[in-house]
């Protein structure tokens, strides 16, 4: 039980801060209940993918700051695709973005890798260039989601109070992160992120681990785009404040920056845990421009208070 | 003198390269210039040569908070913010005290920026990255708030500063009055200064650094004001130029002079480079701008174009001095 709570003891205490916030959030607005999770499930959708996506290059020892740019470029494909398209063609819409995702993922790890620049002015060179592309598809927001893609994310299943959004976005990062944990590209993944050098020592593909992450990083991107344009039901070029966002719910996710420790559970729970202070403040009637206050400082003071206890551990 | 005959021709140009980084960005400067002029003959005039070096004065300015950052290993994610709040505070002073004390009292939120991030980066030990843009987060939250209450005052650019932003004296603009002190100050600071010297030791290894008795939380915390003091002043100096002061007015800056510092050769991971690149890659940065502008291709091209160039060039400037 100790045991369990040393190594996940990160988790446990967001988790609780989660619990916390609920029953706050139950305290100011009794009424809160079935249709509040399912906004909430809904409007964290987006941030929970692009939170994934951040969480995957962080573990492997990168970052990614192209993450809210593909974003924009596979929903702004989605919203061309589907545009007056069939049931069929639509999902395989779907498929063709979340392929492209992976594309995206995989060039920006590749040019990592060949070129040899730092990750951060790769990603940085590549925001431009997703930016563009999602210009050149379109130029102005516009195109249109499938039906059954808006219906998948409204509402609850099995139970009143468990929101459809919620349940695609635990079997979309379940079906990519469980069975790649147990792999030997996971192990991977969390060895090249941990030690480069000790990875390649033990015989780990340093290069073609590296692009197999920022691949998903980019398929979890696309899943972002998607989740984005089946909530407004057209495609936006520019990309929204998903870059910051992610970074933010990553550290406080408990993924240590520069690699090879944390989990995708840690960042989902912390996007909740913003994406909730967010409502409850805006409950409560706080002017908006001083929730964005708030969430910096919590991002700030926990980042903070993380540092101080790594440097007391450390000494 | 027999041996260094038998290394490979590239790898000595590499090395003068390495020793001189400023040349080949000099001569990709003019091979711009020299396309701008063949696109459009007659386009580099006295004229056109003050426009560029009005609108990379204040990119460049942004950019010196990247590179001495940088130089530590660190980066300033909340340099764009932070001139925008002096720009914006300061316009919105002006009715109510007076230009000389609005542009003082308008500096102030900026170096505050710059020694919140300097505590966060020294005492807590956060990465730069994350303690800046959280930094950056929630000034623009303050800003907001901020601008609700003198919504009603009305903003003002006093006439110095829209002179020092768009005037020119004898075709050079007004502009480089601050910016060439400033820029040989910080040349000379760089190289010539402990502080300089201790940027280079922090970001070359910092354990050693800090072995030989350098105090880093002291050099963090003066750095990083530094740092919001330079966005600052870049911010009043810019809507001296732009002449409108909005919530967002410097923020389409930050990732260009991230960009014109690493295309300067400073390295992201510390220890190397210096400002002399950073002032022509702001250069090169403002003159692609046109260039992309005057072929007129689509917006969405014209981004793709500036990564890929950002990547290439940093890609050959890599592989030619050998920083892996």
């Amino acid at each position: 039980m100790t045991r369990l709570f040393g190594k996940h003891g990160w988790v446990i205490g967001l988790a609780a801060l989660l619990a916390l916030l609920f029953l706050f959030t139950r305290l100011i607005q009794p009424g809160f209940g079935a249709s509040g999770l399912d906004s909430l499930a809904r409007a964290t959708l987006p941030f929970a993918f692009a939170t994934a996506a951040m969480a995957v290059v962080v573990i492997a020892g990168g970052i990614d700051l192209s993450v809210a740019s593909m974003m924009a470029v596979a929903g702004v494909t989605a919203a061309v695709l589907m545009d007056g398209a069939g049931t069929g063609f639509s999902v395989f819409a779907v498929v063709l973005v979340l392929g492209l995702g992976l594309v995206m993922g995989a060039i920006n790890g590749a040019l990592i890798v060949v070129t040899k620049v730092p990750d951060i002015v790769v990603t940085l060179a590549m925001l431009f260039v997703w930016e563009g592309t999602a210009l050149l598809i379109l130029n102005a927001p516009g195109g249109a989601a499938a039906p059954w893609l808006r219906n998948i994310v409204v509402g609850s299943v099995i139970f009143p109070w468990l929101p459809k959004a919620f349940v695609v976005l635990l079997i979309c990062l379940a079906v990519v992160w469980v069975p790649l944990r147990r792999s030997k590209l996971g192990l991977s993944i969390y060895a090249i992120g941990s030690n480069e050098l000790a990875a390649y020592r033990s015989g780990v593909a340093i290069g073609r681990t590296r692009i197999a992450a920022y691949a998903l990083c980019g398929l979890f991107a696309a899943m972002g785009g998607l989740a984005l344009t089946s909530a407004t039901g057209i495609g936006e070029p520019i990309p929204g404040p998903y870059l910051m966002a992610s970074v933010a719910a990553v550290v406080l996710g408990g993924v240590v920056l520069g690699g090879g420790r944390g989990a995708l559970l840690g960042p989902i729970v912390a996007v909740f845990i913003l994406r909730l202070v967010r409502m409850d403040l805006t409950l409560l009637s706080v002017d908006p421009n001083i929730t964005t206050i708030v969430e910096g400082s919590i991002m700030v003071a926990v980042v903070m208070l993380g540092g101080i206890l790594a440097a007391r551990a450390r000494s | 003198m027999s041996a260094t005959e038998n290394i490979p021709r590239l790898t000595r140009m590499g090395r003068f390269l390495r020793d001189y980084p400023i040349i080949p960005l000099i001569i990709l400067l003019i091979c711009l210039i020299a396309t701008l002029e063949f696109l459009r003959p007659g386009i580099v005039n006295e004229r056109w040569i003050g426009n560029t070096i009005k609108f990379a004065i204040p990119l460049a300015m942004l950019a010196a908070c990247q590179t001495l950052t940088m130089l530590t290993g660190g980066i300033d994610l909340s340099a764009s913010v932070a001139a925008t709040i002096s720009a914006f505070v300061m316009a919105t002073q002006v009715p109510i005290v007076g230009a000389p004390l609005a542009i003082c009292i308008g500096l102030v939120p900026a170096i505050l920026i710059g020694l919140v991030n300097g505590f966060g980066v020294a005492a807590c030990r956060v990465h730069p990255l994350i303690m800046t843009l959280g930094t950056g987060l929630i000034a623009t939250g303050c800003l907001q708030v901020y601008q609700r209450f003198v919504i009603a005052s009305g903003s003002v650019v006093p006439e110095g500063l829209a002179w020092l932003g768009t005037g020119r004296t004898w075709g050079m603009p007004n502009a480089l009055l601050v910016f060439v002190p400033f820029a040989v100050l910080i040349i000379w600071a760089q190289r010539r200064t402990g502080f300089g010297r201790l940027l280079y030791a922090l970001g070359s290894n910092e354990t050693a650094a800090r072995i030989s008795g350098v105090r880093s939380w002291q050099v963090y915390l003066a750095l990083y004001a530094l740092s919001g003091l330079i966005a600052g002043v870049a911010g009043l100096i810019y809507v001296g130029l732009i002449k409108a002061p909005s919530l967002s007015l410097v923020n389409p800056l930050l990732l260009p002079s991230v960009a014109a510092a690493v295309i300067g050769g400073t390295s992201i991971f510390g220890g190397r480079g210096g400002y002399a690149g950073t002032i022509v890659g702001a250069l090169i940065l403002t003159v692609l701008g046109t260039l992309l502008t005057l072929m007129q291709i689509p917006e969405g091209a014209r981004r793709i174009f500036f990564g890929l160039i950002i990547l290439a060039v940093t890609t050959v400037y890599i592989k030619l001095t050998d920083q892996s």
